[in-house]
């Protein structure tokens, strides 16, 4: 006990290069990064729906504003953020109630919810956007 | 057995614990349940924008979605408000980015009325 010698040497920083998260952590994550970007784009989000509220004349011209990449980019920002996050959050509320909570579903659950989320962003993107 | 005294308190700005995991999950079923009835209902209406707009000028509608979009601010105050306790530690910056925070999403809601009554 208390041998000083023996004591490991031990990282004092995590390096960011060398972890790799298992893919249920990665969902994690971006459950988290997704959250975060619809936090900032919140007021993006009700303009579009004001946009598509507004009065006929207005909607008639609202198109070009979907012409600008900026704009196309982050509707399709939004898009991803949402249906990530939904769907992740869909499966922490169902291993919150233990329902997938092995550890192959739970690892297939995660793999699930990055390609749905992405399939579904790119099905709604060239629906909406091009 | 020690418990933590009003001395050693430590100030993070928040509650400690169960009521905020219980809302993050109740505001998400929520969200959840506002999606499906919006997709069932743009289903069932013509697809057009004049359709669009009558069924945004429903009260009930204005109403479901005014509650929901509560539902979404509490969630992210408590989703925004964790991700500060986690990376942010001096005391003072942290205070200060949930004031804005509160801020941002109170502005938020303002606008969304003026969206939603807009019709």
């Amino acid at each position: 006990m208390g041998n000083k010698m023996h004591k490991k040497v031990r990282p004092k920083h995590l390096d960011l290069t060398k972890i790799r998260i298992p893919v249920p952590g990665q969902v994690s994550f971006f459950h988290r990064v997704s959250g975060v970007l619809m936090f900032i784009l919140l007021p993006f989000a009700l303009y579009l729906l004001k946009l598509s509220l507004s009065s006929p004349t207005v909607f008639a011209s609202a198109h070009t504003f979907f012409t600008h990449p900026l704009i196309k980019l982050m509707s399709l920002a939004l898009m991803w953020a949402f249906l990530h996050h939904a769907c992740a959050g869909i499966r922490f509320l169902l291993l919150d109630v233990h329902k997938g909570i092995d550890l192959k579903t739970a690892r297939a659950s995660a793999y699930a919810v990055f390609g749905v989320s992405i399939v579904l962003t790119l099905i709604l993107g060239s629906l909406v956007l091009l | 057995m020690s418990r933590l005294g009003v001395k050693e308190r430590i100030v993070v700005g928040a509650h400690y614990g169960f009521r905020d995991w219980l809302v993050q999950r109740v505001t998400a079923i929520l969200m959840l349940v506002y999606t499906v009835a919006l997709l069932v209902l743009l289903i069932s209406i013509p697809s057009t924008h004049e359709a669009w707009r009558t069924l945004f000028g429903h009260l009930s509608v204005k109403v479901f979605s005014l509650i929901t979009f509560f539902a979404l601010l509490w969630h992210a105050w408590v989703g925004i408000r964790d991700v500060w306790m986690d990376y942010i530690k001096p005391v003072g910056l942290r205070l200060t980015l949930h004031v804005l925070t509160l801020v941002w999403l109170l502005a938020a809601l303002i606008y969304a009325v003026d969206v939603l009554w807009s019709v």
